[in-house]
């Protein structure tokens, strides 16, 4: 058994840029499992590489957890990017397209949300993100 | 609660368990008669005019397999078997242009035919009729849904089959020199076709080592904002893969909806009609083209 | 997992064989920069072909390798984008405008024989 498994999620402990490289192939494994095709493992795998890079940029370490989902029959996957960094000010201009605080590096959740199906955001000043975003098997 | 002797549900168990005996009973009354009734629904069928389709004797050699079938569901109480007869079925006659009410006629014609032979062979018992009715009913009904709804599932499965064959049909995607395609799109772009064309157009744009891509919209009315920002970021996309795309015959609605969404004019091409997108093509390519007469002046 | 950088010619050709972490792309940054003044390389082709995800990183890091190069006086190109991998890219924004780009490494190479000798006209042959 892949110790990082429980039940039916994967967690990947992110604390620096060889577990944004994990985060994105176990993901884009358990996606391809699900039978997405390879147009949607590239772009699952895109936005976990960026949601994985948002912790190791802004909160050092947190975690990936993958896990799939159902609902009406459909099957899906969803990514949570988890930490406890120095959390979002202001997550309404964050999600403005071209937002980022360090230049063009990181902090790409617009783009995240366009690639993924459903996007869902919490955080504030001091108490860390959490980035939900699924992903439907069409 | 029930007197203390009653342990609980005990009733229904007993009555599903007469219920059993009944269907039994039933099933072997079926077994018995399967000559007669087979023969009687297959006339029934013919005579309502259900089916007309198929000949005489297919819809006696299917009528033999859905009574064997409808029979054994009976028995078991399972519906996978027939369900899988139901839409192995469907695929046989869906393209025979066999129609839904002809199908849940025929089903329905089926129960009419055993409750009319299980009343004549029960009519003297009149409490046992019943019981066999009752036994009977849920059952022939359960068996009815289950035709009639694999057969809309494997209608429905085809045409949807057909809606995707069409949308692959209405966006070719053109050789017409070598390193040149040609992506002619008419009709109304959803987002759906607007994905598909662009795994199409980018896919092309590999296997036929394209440099310039010429999208021609003359065909379409209009495009929502979605559907134009999808426009401009096939175009970006094209560019990574080393494609060059010009893009021709934009209406003006088309081109109000560009300029709506703030398009960067600088990464979008765009040429008038299909022949200057063409002609603007040949040019980034290197080719020239020259009348016949004027072969004699050495080409470039 | 470093990336091989092979000399051809007047150009350098850097072939990604597997995905890369952040280390890996500024390693490939500083060789290419320090490379292509060491051979006084015209030209550099960075092949992608087997990258099935570039992300916001990988791409600034393209886009950092192409403009330093073209300041240390030679072309970039990269090629061979995968068509999903391309289109994840526009859709998250990174389009590498002002970089050059190619089908693959055949691509790539007529692309800088022509630019090199566009910039050479009226020169006289090179060395």
């Amino acid at each position: 058994m892949d110790k990082g498994r429980v039940g039916d999620e994967t967690r990947v402990p992110i604390g620096s840029d060889v577990d944004i490289l994990t985060a994105r192939q176990r993901g884009r494994a358990l996606a391809s499992e699900l039978g997405f095709p390879n147009s949607s493992l590239v772009l699952i795998a895109t936005a976990i590489s960026e949601l994985a890079r948002n912790i190791v940029l802004y909160a050092k370490r947190g975690e990936i957890v993958l896990g799939r989902i159902e609902r009406d029959g459909h099957q899906g996957i969803q990514v949570t990017a988890r930490d406890e960094g120095p959390g979002i000010p202001d997550v309404g201009l964050a999600m403005q397209s071209g937002y980022s605080t360090s230049g063009s590096l990181g902090l790409g959740l617009p783009g995240v949300r366009r690639l993924m199906d459903e996007f869902e955001i919490v955080s504030g000043a001091g108490k860390g993100t959490t980035v939900m975003a699924k992903k439907w098997k069409r | 609660m029930k007197g203390a002797g009653s342990k609980p549900g005990g009733s229904p168990v007993a009555t599903s368990e007469s219920t059993t005996a009944l269907l039994r009973e039933l099933v072997a009354h079926l077994r018995q008669n399967r000559t007669g009734l087979r023969e009687e629904w297959a006339r029934r069928i013919t005579e309502a005019k259900l089916l007309t389709a198929m000949t005489k004797d297919e819809v006696f050699a299917e009528a033999t397999s859905v009574y064997d079938n409808y029979v054994e569901a009976l028995e078991t109480g399972t519906f996978e078997a027939l369900q899988a007869y139901a839409r192995n079925l469907s695929e046989r006659i869906i393209p025979r242009g066999v129609q839904t009410d002809e199908v849940v006629g025929i089903v329905l014609l089926l129960r009419d035919v055993l409750a009319r032979s299980l009343f004549s062979r029960y009519h003297a018992d009149f409490d046992k009729l019943n019981r066999i009715l009752d036994a009977y009913e849920p059952a022939a009904n359960r068996i009815a849904i289950t035709v009639a709804v694999g057969f809309v599932q494997e209608r429905e499965r085809t045409i949807r089959e057909q809606q995707e064959a069409i949308r692959e049909l209405s966006t070719p995607v053109l050789q017409v020199r070598e390193r040149l395609l040609i992506l002619p799109i008419i009709g109304v772009i959803d987002p759906q076709r607007a994905r598909q064309l662009t795994e199409q157009l980018l896919r092309g744009i590999r296997t036929n080592r394209a440099r310039v891509v010429v999208i021609d919209i003359t065909g379409v009315a209009a495009m929502d904002s979605n559907v134009a920002n999808h426009l401009v970021l096939t175009v970006e996309a094209s560019r990574l893969l080393g494609a060059t795309v010009i893009v021709t015959g934009l209406s003006p609605e088309i081109a109000q909806t560009l300029v709506n969404i703030g398009v960067d004019l600088g990464k979008m091409n765009t040429v008038g009609d299909l022949q200057g997108g063409i002609e603007e093509a040949e040019h980034l390519l290197g080719y020239k083209v020259v009348p016949v007469s004027e072969t004699g002046t050495p080409a470039p | 997992m470093e990336v091989p950088i092979l000399k051809q010619g007047p150009y350098l050709i850097a072939s990604v064989q597997s995905a890369l972490t952040d280390a890996d792309l500024l390693q490939l940054r500083d060789g290419l920069v320090e490379k292509v003044g060491r051979f006084r390389s015209r030209g550099v082709i960075v092949d992608v072909t087997a990258l099935d995800v570039m992300d916001s990183f990988a791409s600034r890091m393209l886009r950092d390798i192409a403009h330093m190069i073209r300041l240390r006086g030679a072309e970039t190109v990269i090629v061979g984008f995968q068509p999903e991998v391309a289109f994840a890219m526009v859709q998250l924004g990174l389009t590498l405008e002002g970089v050059a780009t190619a089908l693959d490494l055949e691509e790539g190479l007529a692309f800088l024989d022509q630019k090199i000798k566009g910039n050479e006209r009226g020169q006289g042959p090179r060395g």
